[in-house]
């Protein structure tokens, strides 16, 4: 994955003119993408060992203030992001599925560590298997726990995704429900 | 599997030393239905009748005082005629630093008394193996299930209860 | 005409003080709670049935997720009840490692406990400066185990591998620096105002109601309850070693919290004497024919190959019995009853959790206080819900 950061896709055109002074030319969207990549507010959904290392990537060494990304929210009506970190059970899977509905657009969902991608180790009787049985994921994150290291990785892959988000698309005419918009297949 | 469940001996050693055993052949030996005793591990083996009797006695013999209830969990054996379950209660005594096992066999859909009365440990341990195995225990204050949830049918923990459970995602 | 009424509401299953997947339900008189009921499972995994269908070593990882803040811990109980199963010793040089391992693990959980008890009544800070530390023991165990945190790192007979040379110097260097920071978190939120105002006669427990609750570890320590399993009934190398038990007769919130930071001094002073006599020898048992043969032998020689391949294939297989065997976790009494048929997969595979009969006395300490208490006796206890539930 070697491409992280090399499609921003963000042209700034700045006026060569002195006199007039500082203007700046760029699209909408990149403007808004990277107003909304550099400042996700997370959900604290932390629901088994994933989230221990979820807080560690939150901690002094791994910061993730160095993202924007600190400012973890209890409320889902404050977050952009969902974290899945831990395993989700059958008695947890309708409280999963609140919260999301719950969440304002736009948001993502990052499931963290094998048991929230397919049930992990505990293939049994009251485990989901998988979060996407459930709610729409956009980034995989596998390990058991994954290193902060690696959730890192996962998150600047959310990044690069959210670069490459539409804004004011003119093919909008009617949105459904869970539908975050079109995303360009090159950058910008 | 045949196993003597009255007389298992996996060790070599004697169980009858255990001060323990000794107490309840004195007073409650018509109650013990046997013992056993494995990696130096001694348990009696009592009737579902007198299971609240002699663990009471084990509690309040000053000689022994078991006031801490460590676990109190189930066995399914579903070769067994007669008796599936062996409900197990595990004892320790914080003075004297002994532990002992009691087993109470059962049959299915047989139920035994309640030991939230003796220790207070046992409410949700109780719960959990009515949730795990289906037993009941007569005279418990809250009787449902614990970790699975409420409409959840079926008791996982016995054998025949397939792994992966009975409605597939 | 005033009425009075119970009010009831929901905490949890998500809320950010519950250590978890949590559901309390309260019932408060104004402000004042009446009566908690929790509700639990939320997380519950099946590790029982799962394990099961395993092999013995094939549950061992299973072991490290449940008590995910101090996964060294519970990996250590489940082999001592597998090697009293086997009936077979443990090489000194092994013993001694396990024991720091178990050591470490102990100061790791009392670390983020007290850091996430401290971050939800308010002292964030101190949960950053627990991270912190948990960092430098963290990079321990990676060297020695290869994980950070699901460690597996213990087998019947003896450990996975040798530690490295320079271990004892970095675990050394590690415990210079650390009783330092113990002083800044007791300076931090000892003499407190606002700490003591929020813990001191929070949560109170009787010795009596203690004992009968089947209350273990710190929070029975922290009410006068004077027992500990690694002093009363010794496992590994604790034997050898001299160390002190707190014990406070409070019983309320703060003296758990007194409690903690002296075992994890404690933890120092075991750790320190351990390191430096560490003996020589082989690091697992391997004469028991329960364990793999080493790697260059089974390169070698045609039985040491179809002994591992039978070990792999078709794994260990205890004769019959059953065995309960119980550790001194960080949390408390953590119990394993393994039943054994014969056969390579366990009978019966029970875990006596800690949390889970810890946390059956929240209904008797939360009666009669306030609202936000709930959140500090909470974080007093030190749950952890992967092992509540299972």
């Amino acid at each position: 994955m070697s491409t992280i950061g090399k499609n921003k896709p963000t042209r700034v055109y700045r006026s060569k003119k002195p006199q007039e002074g500082n203007i700046l030319l760029t699209s909408a969207s990149a403007v808004i993408n990277h107003a909304q990549r550099s400042s996700i507010m997370p959900l604290t959904f932390g629901l088994a060992c994933c989230a221990i290392e979820m807080i560690a990537t939150a901690g002094p060494r791994f910061d993730l203030s160095r993202f924007g990304w600190e400012a973890y929210r209890a409320s889902p009506r404050q977050s952009d992001l969902m974290i899945v970190a831990g395993t989700v059970t059958n008695k947890m899977a309708p409280v999963v599925k609140k919260l999301y509905d719950q969440m304002a657009e736009p948001k993502w969902v990052l499931a963290m560590g094998s048991c929230a991608t397919c049930g992990g180790v505990f293939q049994t009787y009251s485990v989901v298997p998988g979060v996407a049985n459930l709610i729409p994921v956009d980034v995989y994150v596998p390990g058991c726990p994954p290193r902060p290291e690696a959730l890192i990785h996962g998150i600047m892959t959310l990044q690069m995704k959210i670069d490459q988000k539409v804004n004011f698309s003119a093919s909008l005419t009617t949105v459904e429900p869970g539908f975050r918009g079109p995303t360009r297949k090159e950058p910008l | 599997m045949s196993i003597d469940w009255n007389r298992q001996n996996f060790s070599g050693e004697d169980p009858e030393q255990h001060p323990a055993v000794v107490a309840l052949r004195a007073k409650h030996g018509a109650g013990l239905i046997g013992v056993g005793i494995s990696r130096g591990e001694v348990w009696a083996v009592v009737s579902p009748e007198n299971a609240i009797e002699i663990l009471t006695f084990l509690r309040d013999d000053p000689g022994l005082s078991f006031d801490y209830l460590s676990d109190v969990t189930a066995v399914h054996w579903p070769d067994r005629d007669g008796a599936e379950f062996d409900v197990v209660y595990q004892l320790y005594s914080i003075g004297k630093k002994v532990r002992f096992r009691v087993k109470v066999p059962l049959s299915q859909d047989q139920e035994t008394g309640t030991v939230t009365g003796i220790w207070p440990t046992a409410e949700w341990l109780e719960r959990e193996v009515f949730d795990m195995f289906g037993i009941r225990f007569s005279g418990h204050p809250d009787q449902r299930r614990i970790l699975n949830p409420e409409g959840f049918d079926g008791h996982p923990l016995r054998k025949e209860f397939p792994l992966k459970g009975r409605v597939s995602w | 005409m005033a009425r009075q009424e119970i009010m009831t509401i929901n905490m949890g299953p998500h809320h950010p003080s519950t250590h978890g997947v949590l559901r309390l339900i309260l019932e408060l008189d104004g402000e004042v709670v009446v009566n908690v009921i929790p509700d639990i499972g939320y997380l519950h995994r099946g590790v029982e049935k799962l394990s099961e269908n395993r092999k013995y070593l094939q549950a061992l990882p299973l072991t490290d997720r449940m008590d995910y803040l101090g996964p060294g811990s519970t990996n250590l109980a489940y082999i001592l009840a597998v090697e009293k199963l086997l009936g077979i010793d443990v090489p000194p040089r092994a013993r001694y490692i396990r024991t720091i391992i178990a050591e470490l693990t102990r100061i790791n959980s009392h670390l983020l406990g007290l850091g996430s008890c401290a971050g939800d009544c308010g002292a964030v800070s101190m949960l950053l400066y627990t991270l912190r530390e948990r960092e430098g023991v963290l990079d321990l165990f990676e060297e020695t185990t290869g994980q950070r945190m699901m460690l597996s790192y213990t087998r019947p007979g003896g450990v996975a591998n040798d530690i490295l040379p320079g271990f004892e110097e970095r675990v050394g260097a590690f415990l210079d620096k650390f009783p330092g920071k113990i002083d800044e978190y007791e300076r931090l939120l000892t003499k407190n105002r606002i700490w003591i105002k929020r813990q001191k006669g929070v949560g109170v427990v009787s010795r009596e109601q203690a004992i009968a609750l089947g209350l273990s570890g710190p929070v029975a320590r922290g009410s006068g309850v004077d027992w500990d399993i690694r002093r009363d009934e010794p496992y590994e190398a604790y034997d050898e070693v001299e160390f002190k038990v707190p014990v406070k007769t409070d019983g309320d919130a703060y003296s758990r919290y007194l409690v903690r930071i002296e075992e994890m001094r404690q933890s120092v002073h075991i750790i320190r004497q351990l390191i430096n006599k560490i003996p020589d020898g082989p690091y697992i048992n391997r004469a028991a024919k329960y364990m793999y043969p080493e790697k260059e032998r089974v390169k070698d020689s045609m039985e040491a190959m179809i002994h591992h391949f039978k070990l792999v294939v078709e794994g260990l297989a205890p004769p019959e019995g059953e065995a309960y065997s119980t550790i001194e976790g960080p949390k408390g009494e953590i119990g394993f009853y393994l039943v054994s048929d014969g056969s390579p997969h366990p009978y019966r595979f029970r875990i006596r959790p800690p949390t889970f009969v810890n946390l059956q006395s929240i209904m008797t300490m939360a009666k009669g206080n306030m609202l936000a208490d709930v959140v500090a006796i909470i974080g007093s206890i030190d749950i952890v819900l992967g092992e509540i539930d299972r």
